[in-house]
């Protein structure tokens, strides 16, 4: 099975811009749900008590909007979460999960209600059978609501803004004083190969001290083998400290001076005929 | 080549922290509306995330950075590209008088077809019993049904106490929950390419043939009518809506003859079954009051005549808002609707 095709829903925009939206799993999803129905739940007690002072008065009026506004409850809880934080219910929240359009846009009224009112047949006939066995085996993980009102439930997790600083903070690198070497290298390395090193970096304090040291070695001894930097170069550094080396001018091109120098213009010492 | 990641960064991060609060307000701010300047300013923004990921896809291996991005891309292209009309704000009247009545007339044929499903229920129901009254409690699984008419309509008439008394707003809610759940499970399984929703109008026409055969036969036909009009010209009326929204849902599943694609045919439905569906519970909470607070009281506390009148004047009424409410051309220009 593809599993990239059942994880993801490939979106490509008129921009030509490709990005796939992480699907929900049932799993995830069905524990999301059982906490709305704990929060259900507590709507309903808070109703119950608030409508006891109306008993008070008239016990009919009481129980006739208790009965009301359980129901109400009921259906109306997905609907309002799901509209007015578009497309989450407290559970949903809570697991980082997001209903959206199955074309990535923005979620409607009339798909928020469809899907909720859909639950009656999902929930069929105990215990979500329905939409869950649908939900297994459709590709992107929708229950019949979700096919009916043209919707998918992604993972929304926390994308923080990327922070290379650490990695890339023009600390000294002996590799810069070899600008030849620092050129051809960053013209053999593949993207493949620079990914794994920028990676191997980025993930280092995940790894056992033994596996993070053999790790290094290895990475090291196959970029020595691409470009073979003078010893001076090498002398004094951990495999660790070369690849760290390797990733910065992998990443941080060295910013060409010679350009400058040779524009008359901004140089006007500078004599080119002689 | 590689990107200069750090560079990469350093500039277009400010434009993209930008394009994230301008997303984070819009989430929060569901009706906050930008002005024109804004708006161009928005989509440049999008624009130049939309390069910056292409650049990231094509010169770079980072994936931390790449996977922000398609998040940020992903949740600014819902925002750009939604063509769909947007919401109007909630306006009651203009929704029960106009929308609901056009969107009726639409689908008119799946309204005749879960009439006719309902009424073959009724035939079905009204022979069986006619046929085998010893049917009777298979046909109509309801305590209250099982006398005679006769003796029921003796033990209503000589009743000295009301028998709802203190428990009519109960009851009344009662009808409309029960009602209303009934009406969307019979929209919701049009999702079985209708056939679930014909199984559920048939035997409710079943049960309407079957107790109307029951005391027509039984000498109670103003009895019955009075009994059942009052409510019934609304409940009934909303039960086959439900069906008609069930046979709309079905016939998009199934899109004979359309060359749509099933998620356009959907789509195209979607709304209209979210106002029939709004439009069946307004109709079931007034029948949920008459039937508690007036269809259960009977001779000598309300004649059958002004019962039987009241119910020929709420289905008169009915079929004029379905038919013709929502008809001008006023009414029917886009704005409108």
């Amino acid at each position: 099975m593809d599993t990239s095709r059942v994880s993801t829903l490939a979106i490509r925009t008129p921009e030509g811009i490709a990005f796939s939206l992480p699907l929900a799993c049932p799993v995830t999803r069905s524990v999301a749900w059982v906490i709305d129905i704990a929060c259900i739940g507590a709507l309903m007690l808070l109703l119950h008590f608030g409508l006891k002072l109306v008993s008070i008065i008239n016990v009919d009026l009481g129980t006739s909007l208790s009965v009301l506004a359980y129901f109400a409850a009921q259906i109306g809880y997905g609907i309002v979460c799901e509209w007015f934080w578009r497309g989450q219910t407290v559970g949903k929240r809570m697991l980082r999960l997001r209903v959206v359009d199955a074309r990535g846009l923005r979620l409607q009224f009339s798909q928020v209600v469809l899907r909720n009112l859909l639950r009656f047949l999902d929930a069929l006939p105990a215990c979500y059978l329905v939409g869950g066995v649908t939900s297994l085996f459709n590709p992107h993980a929708q229950r019949l609501g979700d096919l009916v009102a043209n919707t998918i439930v992604v993972r929304n997790p926390r994308m923080p803004e990327p922070d290379l600083d650490q990695l890339l903070s023009g600390k000294f690198n002996s590799l810069r004083e070899y600008p030849h070497l620092e050129a051809r290298l960053r013209q053999r390395v593949s993207p493949a190969e620079a990914r794994l090193a920028l990676q191997s970096l980025l993930r280092r304090d995940q790894l056992d001290l033994q596996a993070r040291l053999e790790l290094f070695e290895q990475l090291a001894a196959h970029f020595r083998a691409i470009v073979v930097f003078p010893p001076e170069a090498c002398e004094g550094i951990t495999a660790e400290q070369y690849i760290r080396n390797v990733v910065d001018v992998l990443f941080r091109p060295r910013v060409s001076k010679v350009n400058t120098n040779l524009d008359p213009n901004l140089n006007p010492n500078l004599n080119l005929k002689s | 080549m590689i990107i200069d990641l750090h560079k990469f960064l350093e500039t277009e991060r400010p434009a993209w922290t930008e394009l994230e609060q301008t997303l984070a307000r819009l989430e929060e701010e569901p009706n906050w509306r930008m002005d024109l300047a804004q708006l161009k300013h928005f989509h440049y923004l999008y624009e130049r995330a939309s390069a910056d990921l292409g650049k990231m896809v094509t010169f770079s291996s980072e994936p931390e950075t790449r996977r922000y991005l398609e998040a940020l891309v992903a949740r600014a292209y819902g925002e750009i590209h939604e063509s769909r009309e947007k919401a109007h704000r909630l306006r009651l009247f203009h929704w029960f008088f106009i929308l609901f009545p056009q969107t009726f007339r639409r689908h008119i044929r799946a309204f005749w077809l879960s009439l006719a499903v309902t009424l073959a229920g009724c035939l079905f129901g009204g022979m069986a019993l006619a046929l085998d009254p010893e049917a009777k409690p298979v046909l109509l699984p309801f305590e209250h049904l099982q006398l005679s008419p006769a003796e029921r309509v003796a033990r209503e008439e000589k009743a000295t106490h009301d028998r709802l008394a203190g428990m009519k707003g109960t009851f009344s809610a009662d009808l409309m929950t029960h009602n209303t759940q009934v009406s969307i499970f019979t929209l919701a399984l049009g999702a079985t390419w209708g056939l679930g929703t014909i199984v559920m109008l048939f035997y409710n026409g079943v049960i309407l043939g079957a107790v109307s055969t029951d005391y027509v036969l039984g000498g109670q036909t103003k009895f019955l009518v009075g009994w059942l009009l009052p409510h019934g010209s609304f409940e009934v009326p909303a039960i086959l809506i439900a069906g008609q929204g069930g046979f709309i849902l079905g016939g998009a599943l199934i899109g004979w003859g359309r060359r749509a694609s099933l998620r356009s045919r959907l789509q195209a439905v979607s709304a209209d079954l979210v106002i029939l569906i709004f439009g069946v519970g307004v109709m079931l909470i007034w029948a949920g009051l008459v039937e508690s607070f007036f269809s259960q009281y009977h001779e000598p506390v309300i004649s059958y005549t002004f019962k039987i009148m009241f119910g020929l004047m709420e289905l008169g009424l009915l079929t004029l808002l379905l038919a013709r409410s929502g008809s001008s051309p006023a009414a029917r220009t886009p704005e409108a609707g």
